[in-house]
């Protein structure tokens, strides 16, 4: 049995990410596995119980990530409109927890995707806050390694390039009544703190997205409290109640200091 | 605050050319059972619970009593394209303790004063396999060993030549790209092959930042280091004694391409590779010799369609998830090892991409 010693700080620096080689994931027994996600139950969510209900939120995963740098994640939500927050956690990777959304007035919370770097066979856990506050959680089995070490192909500098800049794409017809779909693209290298810089040999230090707070209005869409398992570059898709009067806002910062705000218009119904 | 699954020696996790660097071998079933490749073909199931990778790999297997270097008779010749110039096929197929990762078109060049190895081959063992050959048909020295790209089908022969000190020809970004790569690459062949069998990461001695040349005595070769494309370090070589192009990894016949570098890049290096004006070439994989212009049409439909239909997936808010189902299909049935590879091409086709 292997120690367990989990980072699940939301706030991991470079220096926490001390070189081991010791390989897990592939191998381990079920019990292991259990063992883990109990353990990182504990330390997310304290006492609280967190009961098995695979139906409350169904995780879209590839069984096998044809890229362990980019494995794209669905989340669908059954019960949208009692859905307060959102974790996804992945066991095994270095900094399992991954995403943690906190839904405002002005999100329709059915679905919801994102991509992750999964560093080895693992489980995902997603685990739903409801309004009156249960937390159901469903699991899925993820093969991948090295997602969170896989350089990024390119330099430092290159991969820093236009970091910050923001896209947001709509779809769907927009009808006052509908929510409208939204793709959220963020530049940003979000350096996991594993990768090595080709020239220097040293670590790359870990950056990435912190905090990235969409609102419509002045309603909160939703705030997505990110980790370096999120893939380079965040892509983010979500839905928006379009009720709130005025722009979209994004406010996006990183746990370097940088600070990023965009706003963008939504598509104006037809009617 | 240290967390046991870290792995920084492992830096690339990619499926290139021959070797599944995502996840486990691919003999692992989706069902997260173990096959193991069995010499005869058929398939076995592994020992489980205690059992090495290793003995789980060669299930129980000796392969030092297999014939000579473990390579498959299959791929023991070599075709004279030109005279003085040989080749050997590579099979279309990813590593196997069978195929040693022989799976590139490897050979050389004999000149009047030396040898030239256009391909080092994809192992130790791949290597001296071809060392071999050479000494069966030349006493020359051999001076030159090209280090195409990256990518371990091409680049872990290169220790079988060391003791002859040859020049070790790269493109001025390999050594970063082995830096970054090498040593996880070294680590997925030993667990396919053996420890002894995998070879070692070799830099390259004679780097090419943007053209070159080599003479073997009255025979100029002509090198060019590409622009990102198949990956971030292809060189090619143009033979002006016999006329033929060696855009190693940047022409794929036959085998699906994998895409490490840039989709764009690689289009517009096509066109400088067309420019060159060779009527035929030695591709990195397919025929030991194929017409320059179909092949590159061949490639150029490939890679447009993957461009094409990946950029309307992106306008079309199709999710990265689904495109890897759905873009390039048309080309399925024109690729051997498509299913392999298509998605992982359309993953990367769609980063580049959707910030277009």
């Amino acid at each position: 049995m292997k120690r367990l010693m989990l980072a699940l700080s939301l706030t991991l620096s470079a220096a926490a990410l001390a070189p081991t080689h010791v390989m897990a994931g592939a191998t381990d027994t079920d019990e292991e596995r259990a063992a883990r996600w109990s353990e990182i139950k504990k330390t997310i969510f304290g006492d609280r119980q967190v009961e098995a209900r695979e139906s409350a939120v169904t995780i879209d995963a590839p069984a096998r990530a044809l890229d362990a740098a980019l494995v794209p994640i669905g989340l669908t939500l059954a019960d949208k409109d009692n859905v307060k927050g959102l974790y996804f956690i992945i066991d095994d990777n270095p900094s399992p927890y991954a995403a943690h959304f906190t839904f405002g007035p002005a999100a329709d919370p059915g679905e919801i995707r994102l991509r992750v770097r999964v560093n080895n066979y693992t489980n995902v856990h997603a685990v739903v806050e409801t309004k009156d506050g249960k937390l159901l959680e469903s699991a899925k089995f993820v093969k991948a390694s090295g997602g969170c070490s896989a350089p990024m192909g390119m330099s430092d500098e290159e991969a820093m390039k236009g970091m910050g800049e923001m896209r947001m794409k709509f779809s769907g017809e927009p009808q006052s009544a509908k929510p409208v779909e939204a793709t959220l693209m963020v530049r940003h290298p979000n350096f996991s703190g594993m990768q090595m810089n080709q020239v220097t040999r040293d670590y790359t230090p870990a950056r990435y997205i912190e905090k990235l707070a969409v609102s419509h209005g002045d309603q909160l869409v939703f705030q997505l409290d990110g980790d370096i398992s999120i893939a380079s570059n965040p892509v983010i898709n979500f839905a928006i109640k379009p009720d709130g009067k005025g722009p979209v806002k994004v406010a996006a910062s990183d746990n370097q200091g940088g600070r990023w705000e965009q706003t963008f218009q939504l598509p104006s119904a037809s009617n | 605050m240290v967390c046991e699954t870290l792995a920084l020696d492992v830096p690339k996790i990619y499926l290139l050319d021959g070797l599944q660097y995502n996840g486990k071998r691919r003999e692992e079933t989706e069902d997260g059972g173990t096959d193991v490749p069995r010499i005869d073909g058929r398939r076995r199931p592994a020992v489980s619970g205690g059992a090495t990778r290793r003995a789980a790999l060669f299930g129980g297997f000796c392969l030092c009593c297999l014939p000579r270097l473990g390579l498959a008779a299959e791929s023991l010749s070599m075709d004279e394209v030109a005279p003085g110039i040989f080749i050997r096929r590579g099979p279309d197929a990813e590593a196997t303790p069978a195929n040693a990762d022989g799976i590139a078109n490897i050979g050389f060049i004999v000149g009047r004063d030396g040898v030239l190895v256009t391909e080092s081959g994809g192992s130790l063992t791949d290597g001296q396999w071809l060392r071999a050959e050479i000494a069966k048909r030349t006493d020359k020295p051999i001076r030159f060993v090209m280090l195409t790209h990256v990518h371990p089908d091409h680049v872990f022969g290169a220790a079988a030549f060391r003791g002859d000190n040859p020049t070790f020809v790269g493109h001025a970004a390999l050594r970063g790209a082995l830096d970054a790569r090498g040593a996880f690459y070294r680590q997925r062949l030993a667990e396919i092959l053996g420890e002894d069998k995998a070879g070692e990461v070799v830099y390259p001695t004679m780097e090419v930042k943007d053209r070159a040349e080599i003479d073997l005595g009255g025979r100029v070769l002509r090198l060019t280091a590409h622009g990102s494309a198949h990956t971030s370090c292809d060189l090619s070589m143009l033979d002006t004694g016999s006329g033929l192009l060696f855009p190693a990894d940047l022409l794929f016949v036959g085998r699906i391409p994998s895409l490490d570098g840039s989709l764009r890049g690689w289009l517009g290096e096509i066109e400088r590779l067309k420019g060159m004006g060779a009527a035929k070439a030695v591709p990195g994989h397919g025929p030991t010799l194929v017409d320059v212009a179909p092949a590159f049409a061949d490639l150029t439909r490939y890679l447009s369609a993957l461009r094409d239909e990946t950029r309307k997936a992106v306008a079309d808010s199709v999710p990265i998830e689904s495109a890897v189902r759905t873009v390039a299909q048309g080309e399925k049935d024109r690729w051997a090892l498509f299913d392999t590879y298509n998605g992982r091409n359309v993953t990367q086709a769609y980063q580049e991409l959707e910030w277009e």
